[in-house]
C-alpha cells in the first residue's frame, strides 16, 4: 500500500481549542509541513504567544516555550543567539505583535535577528472574545468598538509589513492570506522561504498571514474567508514587501 | 589567588563570568551603567552573548529565552528598570527558569534620584511581580561580596530553577575595591528540561499556564515545597560582637557596613553594641535573628529607607524587645557618627 497523504510529524495528535473555521489550524499545518520538508523538526525551537495560539506547545511536536504577551521576538532573539544552529521562530497574533509587543518586533527586525516570525493577522483579539485589535479595520465592529472603529476616535490600523519594510535589516517580508487554496499554497511557499532564509543565515524574515476569526467576526467560516479576500486584503495588500535575496536582485 | 581593583559592577560581572554566565541583556540606567558597558566587551571575550536590549522588558525576556535554552543568563538594572522587569521575573518563577538579576538600588519612588538607596527591599523580598512566588535575594555589603554573591546566585538559580536577585546599591556599584576573583566554574548541572531541539528525546515545553482546574494549584504547591527547602538550606547572615549586648543592631548591605563602624566606635566608648547582618533577605533569617534579639536588651534597625526590613525584624521579635528605627530615605546615606548618636540615644 502506498501512503499518499499523512499528518505531518511536526504536529501532535492533540485536539486544538480552535473554533470551527479558524485560520490558526491551517497555518499550524503549513508550518508543520514546512518543518518536516526541511528536515529540521529535531532542531526547531518555537515561541508561543499570549492569545488563541497560547497552547501551541500542545500542538507542535517540537520544543516550544511560552512567552509573556508580545515578548516572543525578545525570547527568540536570545534562543537563536545562544543556539545559532537551531531553527527558531515566533508565532504571534496581531494584539501580541502589533500592540503590546510593538517594541520587541521592531527591534528584533532592526537587529536583523536570524529568526522567522509568523504573524497571524485576524483583525481582532480572539482569545479575549473580540476586542479591537491594532489591525481592526476602519468601521469594523468589535466588542470595544460596538459602533465600528471610528478612525477619528480609535486611530488607524497598523500595517506591519509596510512598517517593518522601512528598516534596513530584514531579509524577507511578505503578506499572504488563507482565503482560498491558491492563496494557502502561496502562504506555504512564503513560510517555507522564511525558514529557508533562516537556515541559510540570511537574516530576519516575517510572514504576515491574513486569517479568519468566524466566531468573533460573527460570520460563517465560508463568509469569513470571503471577508479576508474581499475586505481585509484591500486594506492590507498582499505581496512581497522585502526580499533581499530574490533571484535576479 | 590574584587580587584586582574593580568597581562593584565590574566585580559582579567577573563573578558572573566565573560562574559560567554566557548571556547578558540589559538597558542603560544610572547607577549601574558600568555593568552593561563592562559586559559588552568582557562577555564576548569569554564566548558569551551581550545584547543591549530596546527596553528593560525586552532584556528580562531575552534572559528568559537564553535560560530556556539552557544557558546561564543574567540582566542588571537600577530601581525603575527593575520595576519594569517584574512581569518577566514572575514568568521566570512560574516557568521555573534559573536567572540572575542585579539591582543597583537608587532612590525612589518614581524616577527618584541616582544615589544609593535600600528602598527596593519590599519589592525584592515581597515578589514585585504578580502571583504566589518567592525570589531568593542576596544582599552584598562590599565589592568583594557582590563578586562572591553574584557567583553564588548562578548556582542557587540552577539548583532551585528559580530567579535570584542580587540587591546592591549605587554605592557598591560605583566604589572601587580590591577583589579576590573566584576561579572559573568548570562543572555545570545537566538541564534536561531545556529547549535545545528534540533530537533523541520527546519535545520539551516551558510554560506557566495551567488552565485545567486544580493543575495550577498543584504547580503552586510544588513551588511552595521548593521555597520551603530554600528556607531550610540557604539562609545566610553574619553577627558581629554577638555577646549579650545592650543595643543589638540589625542592618543589611551598604548600611550594615557603615553601621559596623558605629558599633566599633560604641564598643570603644564602652557601649556594648552588636550587629546582625542578614545576607539573604529572602529567605530571611527569622530564627537566627530572634535568638540575636533575645540576647540583646534593646533593638535598633538601621536602613537606607523608611523602614522596610523593619517589618521582618518585627516578625522575628519573639521576645518582645523594644525596637528603635533609624532610616534615611531618598538616597540619604548615614555616616557612622550619625548611627553612633542613635545608639547613644536609646
Amino acid at each position: 500500500m502506498k501512503v499518499i497523504y499523512k499528518k505531518p510529524e511536526s504536529l501532535t495528535d492533540n485536539i486544538t481549542i480552535y473554533c470551527p473555521g479558524c485560520g490558526h489550524g491551517i497555518v499550524h499545518k503549513i508550518i508543520a509541513e514546512v518543518i518536516d520538508e526541511l528536515g529540521v523538526r529535531e532542531k526547531t525551537i518555537a515561541t508561543a504567544p499570549v492569545g488563541c495560539a497560547v497552547l501551541a506547545y500542545d500542538y507542535f511536536n517540537f520544543d516550544v516555550t511560552e512567552t509573556a504577551h508580545g515578548r516572543g521576538p525578545a525570547v527568540a532573539t536570545a534562543i537563536k543567539r545562544v543556539l545559532p544552529d537551531r531553527v527558531v521562530f515566533t508565532y504571534q497574533g496581531d494584539g501580541d505583535l502589533a500592540a503590546i509587543g510593538t517594541a520587541e518586533i521592531i527591534h528584533a527586525a532592526a537587529r536583523g535577528e536570524n529568526i522567522t516570525v509568523i504573524f497571524i493577522n485576524n483583525a481582532v483579539y480572539g482569545m479575549t472574545k473580540g476586542q479591537m485589535a491594532p489591525t481592526t479595520l476602519p468601521g469594523q465592529k468589535t466588542t470595544t468598538t460596538p459602533y465600528g472603529r471610528d478612525t477619528s476616535y480609535h486611530g488607524f490600523p497598523i500595517k506591519v509589513c509596510e512598517l517593518l519594510s522601512t528598516l534596513d535589516a530584514p531579509a524577507y517580508i511578505e503578506r499572504t492570506t488563507i482565503e482560498n487554496v491558491p492563496e494557502i499554497i502561496k502562504t506555504k511557499r512564503a513560510i517555507k522561504k522564511g525558514f529557508k532564509y533562516q537556515i541559510e543565515n540570511k537574516g530576519f524574515s516575517l510572514i504576515e498571514v491574513l486569517s479568519s476569526c468566524p466566531t468573533n467576526w460573527k460570520m460563517s467560516p465560508s463568509r469569513a474567508l470571503e471577508w479576508v479576500g474581499n475586505v481585509m486584503k484591500k486594506y492590507f495588500p498582499t505581496g512581497v514587501y522585502r526580499d533581499k535575496f530574490k533571484e535576479g536582485n | 589567588m590574584k587580587k584586582v581593583l574593580l568597581n562593584g559592577c565590574e566585580a559582579a560581572g567577573e563573578g558572573a563570568i566565573s560562574a559560567g554566565c554566557k548571556f547578558y541583556a540589559g538597558y542603560p540606567i544610572t547607577p549601574q551603567n558600568r555593568f552593561p558597558e563592562y559586559m559588552s566587551w568582557r562577555l564576548p571575550e569569554e564566548g558569551g552573548v551581550f545584547i543591549q536590549a530596546e527596553s528593560e522588558i525586552s532584556a528580562i525576556n531575552m534572559v528568559f529565552g537564553a535560560s530556556a535554552a539552557g544557558v546561564r543568563a543574567m540582566t542588571s538594572s537600577s530601581s525603575p528598570g527593575i520595576s519594569l522587569k517584574q512581569e518577566g521575573i514572575s514568568y521566570l518563577a512560574g516557568c521555573e527558569l534559573p536567572a540572575v538579576i542585579i539591582n543597583m538600588n537608587r532612590g525612589g519612588p518614581g524616577l527618584g534620584d541616582v544615589t544609593p538607596s535600600q528602598s527596593d527591599y519590599f519589592q525584592s523580598t515581597r515578589g514585585g511581580g504578580h502571583g504566589d512566588y518567592r525570589t531568593i535575594v542576596l544582599a552584598p555589603w562590599n565589592v568583594q561580596e557582590v563578586h562572591d554573591l553574584t557567583y553564588l546566585a548562578f548556582d542557587l538559580a540552577d539548583r532551585y530553577r528559580t530567579p535570584v536577585l542580587v540587591l546592591a546599591d549605587g554605592m557598591i556599584a560605583q566604589i572601587m575595591e580590591s577583589v579576590k576573583l573566584k576561579p572559573k566554574k568548570k562543572k555545570f548541572p545537566e538541564k534536561k528540561w531545556a529547549l535545545t531541539g528534540c533530537r533523541g528525546r520527546k519535545p520539551n515545553s516551558i510554560k506557566s499556564l495551567f488552565l485545567t482546574p486544580g493543575v495550577l494549584e498543584t504547580h503552586n504547591w510544588k513551588l511552595a515545597r521548593k521555597y520551603k527547602k530554600i528556607e531550610e538550606k540557604e539562609i545566610r547572615y553574619q553577627e558581629y560582637f554577638s555577646d549579650n549586648a545592650e543595643v543589638g543592631i540589625i542592618s543589611f548591605g551598604t548600611c550594615a557596613r557603615i553601621t559596623l563602624e558605629a558599633v566599633k566606635k560604641a564598643r570603644e566608648k564602652g557601649i556594648k553594641a552588636s550587629l546582625f547582618r542578614p545576607i539573604t533577605l529572602w529567605p530571611f533569617p527569622y530564627l537566627q535573628l530572634s535568638e540575636f534579639i533575645k540576647r540583646a536588651k534593646k533593638i535598633l534597625v538601621v536602613e537606607m529607607n523608611l523602614g522596610q526590613m523593619l517589618d521582618d525584624v518585627k516578625i522575628a521579635n519573639r521576645s518582645n524587645r523594644r525596637i528603635f528605627f533609624y532610616g534615611r530615605p531618598g538616597g540619604g546615606v548615614p555616616t557612622p557618627e550619625e548611627i553612633f548618636k542613635e545608639i547613644k540615644k536609646i
